[in-house]
Formats: structure tokens, C-alpha cells, sequence
């Protein structure tokens, strides 16, 4: 019989793919449906729905997501199709032959309205205590449909206690709609593997490995299931609260990092078109709140280059140079907290390969309660260092014990982009009208390669533009047009470039202590990879594993969201892939706009080494506070 | 329980059979020939949903795979049926024959029955007759001599729910995955077991195929009505005197059964289990056949002393249990049609709701995803249709109260 990997349908079930032909100008490679009476030609294979789509036909939707593959399981997408029997739903249809479909007839309204009816009869909690409310998807079905009253009931006590147990996700099962995204999200989207559904009829419900709270299972709090729960089931853990009364309290010295992907996206969360950037705007919001000061993360995204570049150059001297067979290349990146989870419980043996490098939030964490606070005289009892992010991961990551090399809890608090705009909000404040301004120093100035971490690919890209600079000594834009290193750009999910080092300038000065000089790199080819989203994480670790092509690469920057940092789970809720690429569109496009383009020229960096960091980048007090380590998790956990 | 003791034989299906026969006589024939018979027999699942056998394997035998499987469905778990454990236990040349008959026509080379968790005791016993039959080389290699051509029938155990006798959760189960039902199109025949092409015949169809192999299409569609060929297996239950298995033509009436049966003062009769129809006494001169009261087996029955509500709470019951929690009309339409019953038993209800409840029946039976929402509502709306006034005025004299 069949191999079980080859063929692996996954719980949610792999939707049945008419594969369409390559030319669908050749015979065949359409079909011609009748749609509400209106002939329509699509290619072979598409789903009803996707054919309505094209029609502008609406259909209503709660189990479909485009991220993810076909479930058919809410029913709501139900059409006509003449000559069967039953309806169909729409978003598991695929057109093969000349059908006759009909999206609204009196059947189809009616199994419509009472599906929603039941959904509703079933969803405990009241849309003005949910975090939802106004952005969720049963709320707005309810409103499409002109529900006016609970035609089943409604449930009056809850079933379930909340889950509470993660620092990243919160599961509230009462408000659950069964539509498995969440499970379909963490199982083919992320291959992560937590959430399932157990039990039966109407005992079903979704739950981890023996009902174990969410903290006690491999989940690697990526948040991509909050971003595509459509009602309030699963939400981030939300610090406003602690947030407010460390500003409200005149004592605290209240300072905020923000990342670069919130500021892409966070105008979304007022109502404006993905693909704005918002960055002054929030500076100014951010301000207003009462934080004290606002700093820019992207400081210590290339303060992170830094380290991690050097690390990276450092690897390959040991191990090609000096043979030294304790070095493990390729060197990973460590910047992504959802990564190194997935990496720690399912790829433990390969914990060597993370690059030792704090991701840029801790570093930060680390820096303002150390020099930051030397420097301003505060007392660093009394700072609170909270950290915008666009990721629900952050908020575990500040919470590792080892995270304390100040002294201190590095980092107080992680805070989303969406609970960020919820305290704009709360502030009385619209941010698309604030006035413009920049981030304090002296975090406030950054390069664009900080920046650009935001989205898959970024972190390589502004290693390249640092590393070929300090290996050549020649200018980036020499070798790659406008310094944009378009081989490692894109959503393709994995991503892998050659880049040849055909000649080698002298040593920089910040790197003299570590290296005599380049001519073991000259004539070399540097080989990456840029992977994003973990089940694409998965193809390249096993493929590793299996001595591939991706074990002779030198440095795979890893993300575990699809799309970067952009797509994390502390993002504007929706998302797809049109919105992450005008989100990403918005970095690059901001990047571009910047004069100050690579990491190693962002004079802030440099002073930090002069005043703080005097032995350079990768030096005992460096790692000190800039590195970290890892913990063997693996996938049982007593 | 009946013991299977308690049989009619009737022409087809228990009409005589040489062990292996059926085989032999295939691999004799030319595959064409044997789809071409099967067609002429007309031969309709036995599953219960009735679809042409032969469509079925022609669709299986047609298409290019590199795997082919050929599933025996024996997860007989509708409420009432028990035919299949009679067919399996007594007469496994019938079944079996056919796997290999199938195997052959499809071309496929593993075969594997789909046996109900709670049959777990007649394993060892099937599985000593597969090794009868590899011991003749009625299964394995070049079976018969036939060069190249090779099958073998595994057994897999089911874990128990109702849904996996639903073809594709029965798949999905064997997958070791979820027992819940695929989307469909596509179905099995194309994209089955493992993804590749997959036949999945009831018990009693493959019995059947057997028969026609050895003794012809016309041979067996002399038997039965012109839409209903052959015979059916009938589990008889209930309120009746000599309760079995039956075999009976196609257009027998209830009413002819009732007296076979020993059955008197009949109230109603439950035709094709819990997700079939209730009949009341002015329908017993239905008959049973796909264009009337089709059934997959089961028939109960039910006399004048039975509490019919009690009766349908007790399906309702069973399918709030047995959906597999999937889709929203099956998961949580069953639980307000229980509901519903209960609101009836303590007269707290109103006629506009039960209305409702009718017509959310009515969406559950078109918009579900597989067979069971679709079909659960069917005992709901018949027997509130059919017995309303002792349903409705039993309450209001409060004996369900």
C-alpha cells in the first residue's frame, strides 16, 4: 500500500486540486457555467466560489480562508447546483463540466439564515465585552443576514473555562465557531500541529494534546490562528491594562521600541488601505499616550547586524579556516521568537545553528536598562521598557527567564499592533490625522535595513548589504541596483540565492581583533536561504537534516510567519496575501525613501560601540548582554 | 439480540454458491464482460443510497492509477441492521469471491474490509478464512494461474462511530485520521483510499456481484421490480414474533412483511434505521424498493403500546452523539431537534416552533455535508408528520409530561 508521507491528507483535509492547465487556451481548458443564468467561462477547476468572485457575486464565508486550504465545514457558502440533489458548498466546488448554478434561491437564503442562527445559538459572550467586536466575521454574517433575534436560543452560561495559560495566546472556546481555521492554520499553514478538534457531534471542540493548557504544548505562539479566527475565540495575551497605569504612574519612566511592521500596517486598524506606512504619525500618537520617550527598534535591528554578521563571518573563519568542527554552519537567525521555539521543540539537535544573537527587542531590552539608563541617570527600577511588535511571540520571548542580562526584566511588556491601536482609540486620538514627527535619541535613528526586517527576506538583505561592504570595501549598490538585493525578496516560501565574493577589500577597524584578513573568503561563494512560514521551515530543516542543499548553505534567515514579521500574529486582523504584499510594499517603499540604507553606517550603532561596547561587536561584554542561548524543548513535554 | 439463526433464505442471495466460483468464472471472463453483466443485473448498492454498482466500478476500473483499492464497507452500524454479520460469518465466500472478482475487474491489488469495531470478535475467524483462501490461491499471487494477476483482502478495524460507514469518513478513518466526511466532488472513484481511485461496495452488494458473476445479469434481474432488481436483506426488529434476517424480493409490501414477520397490531414501521422513514398503518401498502420505501436493511417495528416520541427522542438522541461535529447543520441542528422533542415531552412548546424546527429539518437535509445531517432529520419530520395526533394529543392529556 501508499507510503504514509507521501501522501500525508492532513486532519483538516487537503482540498481536492483540479489541476488546471498550464495554457488554458488549449482545449479544455475552460469550462462554460451558467451563473445565475448568465453564461461564464472560468478556467477548469475553479471553485464556485472563486467564479462568483470573479462576478462579483458575493457568498457568504466563515470556515473559507484563502491562507488556508478548503474545509467546507460551516456551510455557509451553499449554492444550487442543478441536477443534485443536496447544495453544494461553493469553496470545495471545483467546476469540471458546464453546471448551472444558483447563489440565491429560497432554499439557499433559508439554509443560509438558519446555519448563522445555529452558529449564534452555540456562541457564548456579548459582542460589546469582545475584542471583536466591530472586526468580527459572525458579527458582521449576523448584520448581512438581518438577524433580529436568537431564532434557536442562545447560550446563556459558558461551557468552557478560558485558557489563559500562554503569554501569547489567549483561547476563549465559548466564542469558538468550529470553523477550523485555527487547526487548518497550525497544522498545513504552519505545520506546527497543536489545535484539533476531539470529540463528537455536539461535544466537538477544539483542544491541544490530552487538553493540556496552551503554555504546556509545542505551540511556538506564531498568533497566525488569532489572525485568522473570525470571532473572538482566540485573542492575544493584552498588556494595555499593566500598560496604562505604568504611564498613569509619574514614578515609571515609561519607553517604547516599536518594530518596523507595525507602523505598515497599524493604519489599517483605522480604517485606512493596507499599505500605508504610519511611522511619524505613531511617533507623534505614541507621545501623546504618555510614553516618555519613542524609540525606533530598527536601532537594534542593526545593532543586530552587527552582531549577527559578525557571528555569521566569525562561524565561517572557525569552521573553514581554522577547521573547527564544534562551529555549526549554517548559521540561522534568531530574530523571529516563533522560529526559535518551532526550532527548540522540533529541531533541538540544530540549537547551535541559531545565531547567539538577541533578536533586536531584546537587545533593545537589554541596552535601555543598561546604557540607556547610565547615560540619562534614571534609575532602571523605575523603566518600563514595552516593546510595539506585530507578533504575539514577542510576548513569550520578553518573558524567558534568560531575558534578565540587565539585570532587570530586559523587557516589561509586549504590546501588538492592534492592542497599540486599541490605546490610540482609548486616547480619543485618530492617527492618520497626527502631525508628523521623529523617534528620541539616541535609539532614534535608524537604517533602512532595520527597517526591512519586517518582511521575509529583510534580515538577509540587510546582512548582505553590511557583509559585502565590509568584505569588498566597496559600495553595495556596485554589485546590487539601488542596494536592493532582490534575490532574497518575495513570498515565495523558500528562497535560495548564490552570491558570488569575487574580490576582497582590507579588514574595517571593528573587525580587527576577530579576523587577520579576507583572502579565505575571496573567490568564494556565499550561499543563503530565506525561509518563511514553519511548514517552509519544515522542508528546509528536513532537507537539512538529510545532508541537501540547504546544509551547504552559510546563513538561512528563518521567520515563522508567512511573510515576515508583516504577516505576524499581532497584525491587523484580516489577512491574505494581497494585504502582507502591500504591507511589504509599504517597508520597501520606505526604505528606499531613507538616505541612511545599511546597518554598519548608522553612526548611533558605532557611538553605542565606542562609549558601551569598546571591544566590538561579538565581545565578552557583547555577548554579555547582546547574545543569548537556548533551551532544548523537543516535541514531549512531561 | 437476534441470534443469526433466525433467517429466511430467498432466492438470490442465499441461492446456492460454490465457494470460489465466482473467481474462477471472472478470470474466464474478459473485464468488460464483467462490468457488462453487473450493468445488465442492474444491481444497486445495498448500502443504502443505491448507486448503480456497475457506474461505480466502471468509473474505478477506467481510471489510470498507480493504486487502485477495492473497499468492503462492513461497518454496518445504522440502528436495526444486522444482515451484513449474517452474510460475513455464514457466508464469506460471497463476500470475499467478490473482492477478488473486484480486484480483478478494477484492477486493483489490495482489497480491505472496513469492519465494525464491535465485530472485532469475528476477525480472527475472517482472517482464517483469508488464509484458506490464500492456502488455494484464491487470493495472492497469479491467483487461479491467472499470470499478473495478484490480490489480497486485509481487515481493518473500525473504532466505532456511525459516520465512518459513510464511505468517505470511512476512508479518512482508515487514513488514521478523523473520522469526517470529504468533500465531495471528488468522490472515491477518483480520489479515494490514499487519494487514489477506490470502490467502496456494502457487504451484501459485493454478495450479490458474486451471484451475477456466476449466473448472469438477467439471471438476477429477473428477481425484484424493474427499478429494485434482485433481492434485499432485511433486518427484521421490533414488536414482531419471529424478528431476523430476511431475504425478500424488491416490491414486497409492508403489509406482506408484517404477516412473514409474525407482526400484529403494528403501529408503524421504522424503514432504513434511524435515518430513514417512519410509516404509519395507511402507508403499509408501500413497498420496499429504491422508487418507494428504499432501505438499506433495517426495518423495526413498532405496536400500538410504543410511545412514538420516546421512539424518536431515541434516534435523535443517537444522532446528537453520532455527528461527527463537522458542519454547523448537522452538529447543532440535531442537538435543537432533540430540543424540540423535549420541549414536546414537557409541553412546553408552540406550534410555530415545531414549524421551525421542521424547516430547519428541511435545510439539514440539503445543506449538510454527507449523509447523516442530511438524512437525520428524515425520522423528525416523518414521525411528527405521520403521528402528530398521538404525539400532540398525548401531550395535552400530559402523558409526556
Amino acid at each position: 500500500m501508499h507510503k504514509k508521507e507521501e501522501l500525508r491528507a492532513p486532519v483538516s483535509q487537503k482540498p481536492h486540486v483540479v489541476e488546471k492547465p498550464e495554457n488554458i487556451d488549449t482545449i479544455g481548458g475552460t469550462v462554460t457555467l451558467e451563473l445565475n443564468e448568465k453564461k461564464v467561462t472560468v478556467p477548469l477547476g475553479t471553485t464556485i466560489l472563486d467564479a462568483c468572485k470573479e462576478n462579483n457575486i458575493h457568498i457568504p464565508t466563515l470556515c473559507h480562508h484563502e491562507d488556508l486550504c478548503v474545509a467546507g465545514v460551516c456551510r455557509l457558502c451553499v449554492v444550487e447546483v442543478e441536477g443534485m440533489r443536496t447544495l453544494q458548498a461553493s469553496c470545495a466546488y471545483p467546476i469540471t463540466s458546464p453546471i448551472k448554478v444558483h447563489t440565491s434561491t429560497p432554499m439557499v437564503r433559508q439554509a443560509r439564515k438558519h446555519i448563522i442562527d445555529l452558529l449564534i445559538s452555540e456562541h457564548y459572550g456579548e459582542c460589546y465585552s469582545c475584542f471583536r467586536n466591530n472586526n468580527c466575521e459572525l458579527q458582521s454574517l449576523a448584520k448581512e443576514y438581518g438577524v433580529d433575534h436568537y431564532n434557536f436560543g442562545h447560550i446563556e452560561k459558558p461551557r468552557y473555562e478560558v485558557d489563559k495559560s500562554s503569554y501569547s495566546v489567549i483561547r476563549d472556546m465559548d466564542k469558538c465557531v468550529l470553523c477550523k481555521r485555527c487547526v487548518r492554520t497550525c497544522i498545513d499553514l504552519q505545520e506546527v500541529g497543536v489545535l484539533e478538534a476531539v470529540g463528537r457531534g455536539d461535544q466537538t471542540r477544539i483542544s491541544t494534546f490530552l487538553d493540556k493548557p496552551l503554555a504546556d504544548v509545542v505551540c511556538i505562539n506564531c498568533g497566525q490562528c488569532i489572525n485568522r479566527c473570525p470571532t473572538g475565540a482566540l485573542r492575544a495575551n493584552d498588556p494595555r491594562d499593566e500598560i496604562w497605569e505604568a504611564i498613569d504612574d509619574p514614578k515609571k519612566h515609561v519607553i517604547i521600541q516599536t518594530a518596523p511592521s507595525p507602523r505598515a500596517a497599524i493604519g489599517e486598524e483605522f480604517g485606512q488601505e493596507p499599505g500605508l506606512s504610519y511611522t511619524k504619525e505613531m511617533t507623534t500618537a505614541l507621545r501623546r499616550i504618555g510614553f516618555d520617550k519613542v524609540f525606533d527598534t530598527n536601532f537594534t535591528a542593526d545593532l543586530t547586524i552587527m552582531e549577527e554578521g559578525t557571528e555569521l563571518i566569525l562561524r565561517l573563519y572557525k569552521a573553514l579556516v581554522e577547521k573547527d568542527n564544534s562551529v555549526k554552519v549554517p548559521q540561522f537567525t534568531s530574530c523571529s521568537p516563533g522560529w526559535v521555539k518551532y526550532l527548540e521543540h522540533f529541531y533541538p539537535e540544530y540549537i547551535d545553528n541559531l545565531s547567539s544573537a538577541k533578536s533586536p527587542q531584546q537587545m533593545f531590552g537589554a541596552l535601555i536598562k543598561t546604557y540607556y539608563a547610565e547615560k540619562n541617570g534614571i534609575n532602571p527600577e523605575d523603566i518600563v521598557s514595552v516593546a510595539l511588535m506585530p507578533c504575539s511571540a514577542k510576548k513569550f520571548e520578553c518573558n524567558r527567564p534568560e531575558m534578565h542580562d540587565s539585570g532587570f526584566k530586559d523587557v516589561d511588556y509586549g504590546l501588538t499592533t492592534r492592542e497599540l491601536a486599541q490605546m490610540i482609540k482609548e486616547a480619543g486620538i485618530f492617527l492618520p490625522e497626527m502631525p508628523k514627527s521623529n523617534f528620541d535619541n539616541p535609539f532614534g535613528e535608524a537604517s533602512g535595513a532595520g527597517l526591512i526586517f519586517g518582511a521575509t527576506g529583510g534580515v538577509m538583505e540587510a546582512a548582505i548589504r553590511t557583509v559585502y561592504e565590509l568584505i569588498t570595501g566597496k559600495n553595495v549598490e556596485d554589485f546590487f541596483e539601488n542596494m536592493n538585493v532582490t534575490p532574497v525578496r518575495g513570498f515565495e516560501g523558500v528562497k535560495y540565492a548564490e552570491l558570488p565574493i569575487t574580490e576582497v577589500g582590507p579588514v574595517p577597524d571593528i573587525l580587527k581583533p576577530l579576523v587577520p584578513n579576507w583572502d579565505w573568503v575571496k573567490g568564494a561563494t556565499l550561499k543563503v536561504a530565506v525561509v518563511h512560514g514553519t511548514a517552509n521551515a519544515k522542508k528546509v530543516m528536513e532537507d537539512i537534516k538529510a545532508g541537501g542543499k540547504f546544509s551547504e548553505c552559510h546563513f538561512i534567515e528563518f521567520m515563522a510567519c508567512p511573510g515576515g514579521c508583516l504577516g505576524g500574529g499581532g497584525q491587523p486582523i484580516p489577512t491574505n496575501k494581497e494585504i502582507r504584499a502591500k504591507r511589504a510594499q509599504a517597508i520597501y517603499n520606505e526604505d528606499e525613501s531613507l538616505t541612511l540604507r545599511k546597518s554598519h553606517m548608522n553612526e548611533n550603532v558605532l557611538r553605542l560601540y565606542e562609549e558601551f561596547l569598546p571591544e566590538g561587536p561579538c565581545s565578552h561584554k557583547s555577548h554579555k548582554l547582546l547574545h543569548t542561548h537556548y533551551t532544548e524543548r523537543g516535541k514531549y513535554i512531561a | 439480540m437476534t441470534t443469526n439463526k433466525q433467517k429466511r433464505e430467498g432466492a438470490v442471495i442465499f441461492s446456492e454458491y460454490e465457494r470460489g466460483s465466482a473467481i474462477k468464472k471472472a478470470l474466464s471472463m474478459g473485464r468488460d464482460d464483467i462490468l457488462f453483466e453487473l450493468r445488465e443485473s442492474k444491481l444497486k448498492g445495498r448500502g443504502g443510497a443505491g448507486f448503480p454498482t456497475s457506474t461505480k466500478w466502471m468509473l474505478v476500473a477506467a481510471a489510470k492509477a498507480e493504486e487502485k483499492y477495492l473497499i468492503c464497507n462492513a461497518d454496518e452500524g445504522e440502528p436495526g441492521t444486522f444482515k451484513d454479520r449474517v452474510l460475513l460469518l455464514e457466508y464469506p465466500e460471497l463476500v470475499f469471491d467478490a473482492m477478488v472478482v473486484g480486484g480483478y475487474t478494477l484492477g486493483a491489488k489490495h482489497g480491505v474490509v472496513y469492519l465494525r469495531g464491535e465485530y472485532e470478535y469475528m476477525k480472527k475467524s475472517l482472517e482464517d478464512y483469508l488464509e484458506a483462501m490464500r492456502k488455494d490461491n484464491l487470493l495472492g499471487n497469479n491467483i487461479l494461474g491467472k499470470e499478473g494477476f495478484n490480490f489480497d483482502i486485509s481487515i481493518f478495524l473500525g473504532s466505532g462511530a456511525y459516520v465512518c460507514g459513510e464511505e468517505t469518513a470511512l476512508i479518512e478513518s482508515m487514513e488514521g485520521q478523523r473520522g469526517e466526511a470529504r468533500n465531495k466532488p471528488p468522490y472515491p472513484v477518483n480520489t479515494g483510499f490514499m487519494g487514489m481511485p477506490t470502490a467502496v461496495n456494502n457487504v451484501e452488494t459485493l454478495a450479490a456481484v458474486s451471484h451475477i458473476v456466476v449466473k448472469s445479469g438477467a439471471w438476477f434481474k429477473q428477481h425484484g421490480t424493474d427499478k429494485s432488481t434482485g433481492s434485499k436483506l432485511l433486518s427484521i426488529s421490533g414488536d414482531c414474533k419471529k424478528p431476523g434476517v430476511y431475504e425478500l424480493p424488491w416490491g414486497t409490501k409492508i403489509s406482506e412483511l408484517l404477516e412473514l414477520v409474525g407482526a400484529e397490531n403494528t403501529k408503524a414501521v421504522q424503514v432504513g434505521g434511524a435515518s430513514g422513514i417512519c410509516l404509519s398503518r395507511s402507508e403499509f401498502d408501500r413497498t420496499l424498493a429504491y422508487e418507494d420505501a428504499a432501505t438499506g436493511g433495517s426495518i423495526m417495528i413498532f405496536n400500538e403500546n410504543r410511545d412514538m416520541l420516546k421512539v424518536l427522542k431515541n434516534f435523535m438522541e443517537f444522532f446528537v452523539e453520532e455527528s461527527c461535529g463537522q458542519c454547523t447543520p448537522c452538529r447543532i441542528g440535531n442537538v435543537k431537534l432533540l430540543e424540540g422533542i423535549e420541549m414536546i415531552e414537557r409541553g412546553e412548546y408552540t406550534f410555530s416552533y415545531i414549524k421551525k424546527l421542521k424547516d430547519l429539518g428541511n435545510t439539514m437535509k440539503v445543506a449538510s455535508k454527507c449523509g447523516l445531517g442530511q438524512s437525520s432529520p428524515n425520522s423528525f419530520i416523518s414521525i411528527l408528520d405521520n403521528f402528530s395526533d398521538e404525539i400532540f394529543n398525548n401531550v395535552n392529556g400530559g402523558s409526556h409530561a
